[in-house]
């Protein structure tokens, strides 16, 4: 933007947010489809510089709750302000607070990598010269300078990904939304991807992103809200929600089936925790706030002269997860992907 | 790398998008337009294949019959192909767009702080060249079967500029079906049941005279036809005249018509 269209269009400060605004601020929001609430009264509050993660499974109704507070569809009820500014209202004062990366790579097929970064560049008011040197400076911190040339059509799945990710930072937005950045693709893109979203952090974005892995939202986020149905289920710190749904759990197969009661009595003693037995296998499952209290256990057992087949540690899923907060599994959901609503 | 700053001073934040940014947004709409066809000569093909085609075909099938001899339809039969392939060449337009919208990047454009119209202004912009082409190339074909244009260089580059020009205004049509359309078919469809009455039912091949009374009267009201007149004019005598005076203001009305209903159309999908 020029200099000028600042100055024309400069306004009172109070018509916006007070300084101390939220980055993203969002009450009761309501989206139907049909006669399908996709979205059914999410509230949403994501403070300045944190990561927060939306999680939950296909067609939980997170990428509409991120489309509606990136003006990408309107919002049928309820309030939302990005630092203050009402998304309603103002959508184009909050476009030029946003950097968005869909699910799909947003980026032009036909052109190359270079080309797509000085159109977004130059459609954003930049000038050619400084487009040019923008597109350059982000290719290489995207490592994609050799594919800097080549349409996109050539590139990986990751590749996309990433210059997708180059051309929301391209005038530095203080707010990025990240809508499934790492859905469909293998662990070592994924977890390139997860260093670059830790780095834009420890810039100072705020990043609002969506996720339907556990392990996603634990890696990154500073606070995560679950939602399912179109509504929350749950917000914490990941520490938080993992104590509310029992940490990883301890899986321990005895070599006698007869040792289960006394294995049991042996668990509750120690960690206060009932211990679930299953003597088909004579197995003994036992939920563990800590990692380490599975080595207590052992040492208990082997103290004790119980005999073990074998031991295993398991995290908890976000099958699990969902299972404990809503009392299904997220599979019910799998046939409303959210594709169809886009 | 430099830290972001976290609490924007939004006092300085544009409200609205000026006149002079939204041209600039267009233009660069534009080159991407282009540079999109220059990744995909097929899509061209309509517009350098169907004059050299059609201007052969046409003139050996009607010549005789309509004018007596090829040479002497020709002044009647150029004119009339210019119109033809540069709005044969606007469906593209129309699917184009809907093609584009269907795409990823569109996403990214929706979300970006730029005016609601550039991403649809801009290839209508960029297609200008590909009317252009048709144009050229309908009167070179024509030259090269033995046309000599009585208005000479400056009469047929006045012709094509109006070709152009003409194309642009009529191609809003094929862009508000491709805002309305529901796939590139769809539009393809509209747009062909549109074109075919738009340029047989007017003079650009046969005097009206000869048709009957009903049809004449749709000729006398079809925009088409005061441009292939006007066409004519310039073309064969160089003269500017009034029908090229019709010709713009039927243009005009086209564009206060379809330009509206696209922009809205548009702008709901936007």
């Amino acid at each position: 933007m020029t200099p000028a269209t600042i100055e024309a269009s400069r306004v009172g400060s109070e018509a916006r947010g007070p300084e101390s605004a939220l980055a993203v601020d969002a009450h009761g929001l309501v989206k139907s489809f049909g006669d399908q609430r996709a979205v059914d009264g999410i509230d949403l509050s994501v403070r300045r510089g944190e990561v927060f993660g939306v999680l939950g499974p296909n067609g939980a109704g997170k990428t509409t709750t991120l489309k509606m507070l990136a003006t990408l569809l309107p919002i049928d009820a309820g309030e939302a302000a990005i630092l203050g500014v009402d998304v309603r209202r103002e959508p184009h004062v909050v476009r030029q607070l946003l950097g968005v990366t869909g699910q799909y790579a947003s980026v032009d097929e036909l052109l190359t990598a270079t080309e797509n970064l000085v159109l977004f560049a130059r459609l954003q008011g930049i000038g050619r010269a400084e487009a040019k040197r923008k597109a350059g400076t982000l290719l290489e911190q995207f490592d994609l300078t050799e594919a800097a040339a080549k349409p996109i059509k050539h590139f990986s799945g990751g590749m996309r990904r990433r210059l997708d990710l180059a051309a929301s930072l391209i005038t530095r937005p203080p707010i990025i939304f990240l809508d499934e950045p790492t859905t469909g693709l293998d662990p070592r893109t994924r977890g390139q991807m997860w260093e670059t979203i830790r780095e834009l952090v420890r810039e100072g974005s705020t990043v609002l992103l969506t996720t339907q892995y556990l392990d996603e939202a634990d890696q990154l986020a500073d606070r995560i809200q679950v939602i399912d149905h179109g509504r929350t289920v749950a917000l914490g710190t990941p520490d938080e929600l993992k104590s509310t749904i029992g940490g990883s759990s301890l899986q321990v197969q005895l070599n006698e089936a007869g040792d289960l009661d006394r294995a049991s009595s042996i668990v509750t003693r120690l960690l206060d925790e009932q211990a679930v037995p299953s003597p088909e296998d004579r197995r003994l499952t036992v939920a563990l706030k800590r990692s380490d209290q599975a080595v207590d256990v052992l040492l208990a057992l082997r103290e004790a002269g119980v005999g073990i087949e074998s031991v295993a540690v398991a995290k908890p899923s976000l099958d699990e997860v969902f299972l404990a907060l809503t009392g299904h599994d997220t599979h019910e959901d799998q046939t409303e992907e959210e594709e169809t609503i886009r | 790398m430099t830290t972001i700053d976290v609490t924007p001073d939004l006092s300085t934040v544009p409200r609205h998008v000026s006149l002079a940014d939204t041209v600039q947004q267009t233009m660069t709409m534009a080159w991407r337009a282009t540079l999109k066809m220059r990744r995909n000569l097929e899509q061209s093909f309509d517009v350098v294949i169907q004059p050299l085609l059609f201007t052969a075909m046409f003139a050996g099938i009607f010549g005789g019959a309509v004018a007596g001899s090829v040479s002497d339809y020709l002044p009647l039969l150029i004119p009339g192909l210019v119109a033809q392939s540069v709005l044969t060449a606007c469906i593209a337009t129309g699917t184009q767009l809907r093609e584009d919208m269907d795409k990823g990047v569109f996403d990214r454009f929706k979300v970006l702080p730029i005016s609601r119209v550039a991403p649809l202004a801009g290839p209508m912009v960029a297609d200008m060249l590909r009317y252009l082409i048709a144009g050229t190339l309908t009167f070179a074909t024509g030259v090269a079967i033995g046309y000599r244009p009585g208005g000479r260089v400056l009469g047929v580059t006045m012709a094509i500029v109006l070709g152009v020009l003409a194309g642009w205004s009529l191609a809003w049509i094929f862009t508000w079906f491709g805002t309305i359309g529901s796939s590139a078919q769809a539009v393809q469809g509209y747009s062909i049941m549109v074109m075919f009455p738009l340029t047989f039912l007017s003079n650009a091949f046969v005097p009206a005279d000869t048709m009957p009374g009903w049809l004449e009267a749709f000729t006398k009201v079809n925009p088409v036809s005061h441009v292939v007149t006007a066409l004519r004019d310039l073309a064969n005598t160089g003269s500017v005249t009034a029908e090229v005076g019709w010709a713009l203001a039927g243009c005009l009305a086209v564009i206060a018509i379809f330009a509206p209903l696209a922009v809205r159309a548009f702008n709901r999908k936007m």
